[in-house]
Parts: C-alpha cells; structure tokens; sequence
C-alpha cells in the first residue's frame, strides 16, 4: 500500500499538518480572506470550493508564503509559516529560511506553470538537484520512477509543449512530489484542461491520497471532492461558510449560500 | 466549361467515396511583370559590377594590396578587441542595470533610470569626446577615504590610455541599451515560473539562473546580436578619444599617406563585413540552442523520420469496402479530380 515515493507523515503525532487561526488577507482595502480558521490533520484530504473571488487560491498561497498574511496565524507541521516567535513577538523569516520551509510544502498550479527550456524528467530533476543537493544518479532515478508512477514513463524526455494538458498536468505532479513534500497543495489542478483530460489528473491525485498523503485541494470537480475528501469546506466571500463531511455537505447543505452555489455547478 | 467546373463540388471527392481526394491541378497564375522587373533589375546589377570592375577610381591594384596589409590587419584585430571588450562590459553592467530597475528599492530603481536617462540621452560621439578629455577633468585618480590623504594616486593620463578610455566609453554608452533589452527579456517570463520555482524552495538567484534567465534568453538574444554587430561598427568613431588604431582610422591615416581614400574605404568595408558575417553566424546558432522547447524538435520525430510519409493515403476507404491504397498519380492530366480512381 505505502509507496516509497510518496512520503507520508507519521499520523500518531498530535500535530495538526495544517492550523489556520483566524487568518486574513487584504490587497490594499480588499479583504480578500476575513478570519479563516481550519485544520487539517495529517494524511486528511480536504477540498476547498466556492465561487471564484472567494479566497480559496489566496488561501492556498498563504499556506507556503506565497502570499503574506495581514493578520492571524497559520503554521504547517507545527511551524509558523514565514515568521519566527521569539519573545512574544513576530520575527520575519529571512528568504533563504522561508524557501527552506516551501520545500516540504508541494504546489500544484492551475496553469501548471511547467518550465518550458527543460523536458519532463528535468523538470523533475531540477529542485532536489538544485535545493536538496542529492546526487545527479539518485535524483534521475526517483524522477523516473516518479514520471512513471504518473503514467509518463515514455514521455521523460518531451518537452511541455509537446506534451497535452493532462500530461503537462501529471508532470507538475511529480516535480511537486520529487522535493518528498509532507503537504500537497492543489491550486483549481483541473480548470485549464480539457474535460476529456481532467480524468488522468484526478486518477493520480486519488493515488495519493489513498497513499496517506495529506493534501489540499482547491477544484470545482463535486465528484471527486465526494469520493476522495476527508472534509469539505465551502468558502463565500472570504469566509469559511460550511464545512464537513463532503457528503454530507454535497447532498445536504444547511446554508443557503452553499444551496444555492451547489445547485448551480452539482 | 466554367459551369460544369462550378456544379461539381463533389468532385474532388470520388463518388464510390474510394480514398482520399485528388490533388488541384490549375494553370498556374502569370506574372509576367515580376518576371520583367526582374530582369531589369539583374541587368543594373550585372552593368554596375562590370563597371565598377573597370572604374579607375576604385583602384582594384590597391585594395588588393592593402587588405592584408600588416597595419590593415592588425588594426582589423584591435576593432574586435574593442567590440569584444566593450561588449563583455555592457551586457554586465546591462544585467546590473536591469536587475536594479526591477528592484522594489526606489533609490537603486532611480539610479539605473537617471544612468539610462543620460547615457541613452547623449550621442556616442559626444560621450567618446568627453572620456578623452577625462584626464582634463580629473587630472588624479584618488583610492581612499574621502577627505582623508588618499592611500594611492594614479595620473588619470597615465593610469588610462586612450584604448581603455574607449573601451569605457563605448561600454557605458552600450550598457544603457543593453539594460532595456535584458529588462524586456526578464519581463516576458511569465510570472508562473517564478512562482513554481519559489514553491520548490528555489531560491532567488536560483530561480533567475536556472529559470528566468535562460528563458529570456530567447528574447534577448536576437536583439544583442543586432547590438554586437552594431558597436562593431560604432567603434569607428574611437577616433573622438582620439584613440587612432581602430580599422577605420588605420585605413584613413593610410590614405592620407597615399592620396588614394577609395580603396582604402573598401578595404575596411570588407573587414567589417566579414566580421559581421561571422556574427550572423554565431548569432543564428545561439538562437538556436536557446529556442528549446519552443522550436519543433520532438524526441519522436527525428531528422529524416517523417511519420506522415507512409500514412499518406488512409487504407480504410469505407465501411465493408475494399481497402484501396492509392497509387500516386503523374500524369493523367486531362481529367479533373477522380482519375486514377476508375
């Protein structure tokens, strides 16, 4: 069951994987997200909807410093993200400490956002070369393992352009994975793809989180929040409007908010 | 004729629905115009060669003596090594430039602005003057602390020929314009890989070396080829410094020795375009290596390895008919469309 490449933390510890206390963000006078507080325990897989402008993918960059929070806290594994407490006070993190702490913490983007000048396997390759310094050879190896556990074995040596959005898509996926990340962040993984392809994208993410990896995942697609997810949290207008069971939440939703969003994408 | 041409829409396509449609076969259209413009302009071509082979005036004795002259040569030599060299400094001093113009310090940001501002502001000429008349302006160079007896003291004259003060002057002038063509190049990667390097815990000079730069490259190459050619040319104008070895004062001091500029003039023209020519060269292969990934080369589809070239003819003509493989047609010219077929 447990894949050797996917490195899943150990669940008898206490700590949640993700603690958001009270977090809120503005871009000038637009509060994009207003006092958001969740967890996420280790090995859950926890699907993020709601209508776009909600503050869902704000959210999600929050959590590997992307984006700098106005207000609350949020840590990963334990740790603050971008800052240091000492004393009773907010020390922030030098760049080469917050890169150090975005290591652990996977990203998938939207857009894939795949480094055109390099093929699928360099791709791969690149950040446990370049940021952990492991050796070319062992690198290669797990990359390639990697490539094929996503179903791209024959294409390691194409570049993106050649490669479909699905493809493109399962890449990303396992340079995410290559860095051995403790936490997979989704950012909308399906909404640039063609529908036919968003299938492949899906079947791999499941493998994951039927691997014990503790994931967060930012989509519209209702069907896989139904099947795969741990908790559901629906946000409106940067806030957390319900939260729970997926199933739950989906055939049953108590807000009328979430009624309504539901009715129009269900 | 025109009609039954008109009326048959599904004639390309064989009625029995047996493979794939015929290639058009029309006259082709005349253009009988461009043929005589043509013509006219290869005459004026052709008469003006001849002449100028014959012209006393160009002095073909000469230039054939003077090209390989000693002087010619090696002042062919010192051009490149001003182009060379000023170059190196500029493209530096240009990434500098670029990178403090996207710094989100606003001192730094005001600097590398008011640095373009002058140096792109100024003709070359005017800026090479100026460095030769550096040692008038600053008679010592001073290394220590301000207002304070200097640790070491150099004669500007001394210190700076005329050969390093065109370098300066040349690379300064340069870094300016290569600082617009790096800033456009960082600006067109698109801000996503940016942020996926920074998600794998790259950090910012990794993500610029190993992401940014090399994709900007693509755009900035092509511009700084046309820059290297463009300061091979602008070195002759070292002679405001007055620095005098360069391929262009060389050959004009020459002339003025013998009375005779014409062949002189084309001497150095052809240095120049055989330097150029080689720059076009290294330019197109470097563009090259820069464009993966972009280009059309896939790991499948080697030189030569034409996957269409077989498949041309779809074997499966229809439902429960007979596959037909087309043989491919040469002549049969006086039908239109489906011969071959029948």
């Amino acid at each position: 069951m447990t894949d050797p490449l996917i490195h899943v933390p150990d669940t008898s510890v206490d700590t949640p994987m993700v603690l958001a206390d009270c977090v809120s963000k503005s871009f000038g006078s637009n509060e994009v997200l207003k006092s958001i507080s969740l967890e996420v325990k280790r090995g859950e897989v926890m699907c993020l909807v709601g209508p776009s402008g909600s503050g869902k993918s704000t959210f999600l960059r929050c959590i590997n410093h992307l984006e700098v929070l106005s207000a609350g806290r949020l840590s990963v594994d334990g740790d603050l993200v971008g800052y240091r407490e000492a004393n009773g006070k907010l020390y922030e993190l030098h760049p080469r400490e917050a890169a150090k702490q975005r290591r652990d913490i996977g990203m998938v983007f939207q857009r894939f956002n795949l480094f055109p000048h390099m093929t699928a396997l360099e791709n791969v390759m690149e950040a446990p070369i370049r940021v952990k310094r492991q050796s070319r050879a062992v690198v290669k190896e797990r990359a390639l393992a990697l490539l094929a556990r996503v179903g791209l074995a024959d294409r390691a040596d194409y570049y993106p352009a050649h490669l479909s959005g699905g493809q493109q898509q399962r890449v990303a996926i396992a340079r995410a994975l290559a860095m051995e990340p403790k936490l997979m962040l989704f950012d909308e993984p399906t909404s640039a793809l063609d529908p036919e392809l968003v299938g492949e994208v899906l079947d791999v993410m499941k493998g994951l989180a039927k691997d014990g990896m503790t994931m967060i995942v930012v989509t519209h697609e209702m069907g896989f929040a139904r099947e795969v997810a741990d908790s559901l949290v629906f946000m409106d207008g940067g806030v957390v409007v319900e939260s729970g069971d997926p199933r739950e939440v989906l055939s049953n939703p108590q807000h009328k908010r979430t009624q309504a969003f539901l009715s129009k994408v269900l | 004729m025109t009609d039954s041409v008109l009326n048959r829409p599904a004639g390309a396509t064989p009625p029995d629905g047996g493979g794939s449609p015929a290639a058009i076969k029309a006259i082709r259209l005349r253009h009988p115009w461009r043929n005589v413009f043509a013509v006219v302009l290869i005459l004026i071509v052709v008469l003006f060669i001849i002449d100028a082979a014959q012209r006393p005036a160009y002095d073909w004795p000469s230039v054939g003596k003077y090209i390989f002259d000693r002087r010619v040569t090696q002042a062919a030599f010192v051009t490149l090594q001003l182009t060379v060299y000023s170059m190196v400094i500029a493209i530096i001093l240009g990434v500098t430039l670029a990178v403090m113009r996207l710094s989100p310090n606003p001192v730094v940001k005001s600097i590398a602005w008011v640095y373009l501002w002058i140096f792109r502001g100024t003709p070359v000429y005017v800026q090479l003057v100026f460095w030769g008349l550096l040692a008038i302006i600053y008679q010592s160079i001073d290394i220590g602390l301000p207002f304070q007896h200097p640790w070491a003291s150099f004669e500007t004259k001394v210190a700076l020929s005329t050969f390093a003060l065109a370098i300066i002057g040349l690379a300064l002038n340069e870094a300016a314009y290569m600082a617009e063509i790096v800033r456009a190049g960082l600006l067109s990667v698109d801000s996503g890989q940016d942020e996926a390097a920074t998600a794998l815990g790259m950090s910012w000079t990794q993500t610029m070396v190993r992401v940014i730069i090399p994709q900007s490259m693509r755009v900035i190459i092509p511009p700084t080829g046309n820059e290297v050619i463009s300061m091979l040319k602008t070195t002759s104008l070292v002679t405001a410094v007055p620095f005098t070895l360069d391929l262009y004062t060389r050959t004009r001091d020459i002339s003025a020795e013998t009375f005779n500029p014409i062949p002189l003039l084309i001497v150095a023209s052809l240095w120049y375009l055989f330097f150029t020519s080689i720059l076009m060269v290294g330019q197109y292969f470097l563009e090259k290596r820069f464009a993966r990934g972009v280009g059309d080369r896939r790991p499948d589809r080697k030189v030569g390895d034409q996957t269409g070239s077989v498949t041309g003819t779809l074997p499966i003509a229809g439902a429960g008919q007979p596959t037909v493989i087309l043989p491919p047609k040469r002549d049969d010219s006086s039908n239109n469309g489906d011969g071959g077929l029948r």
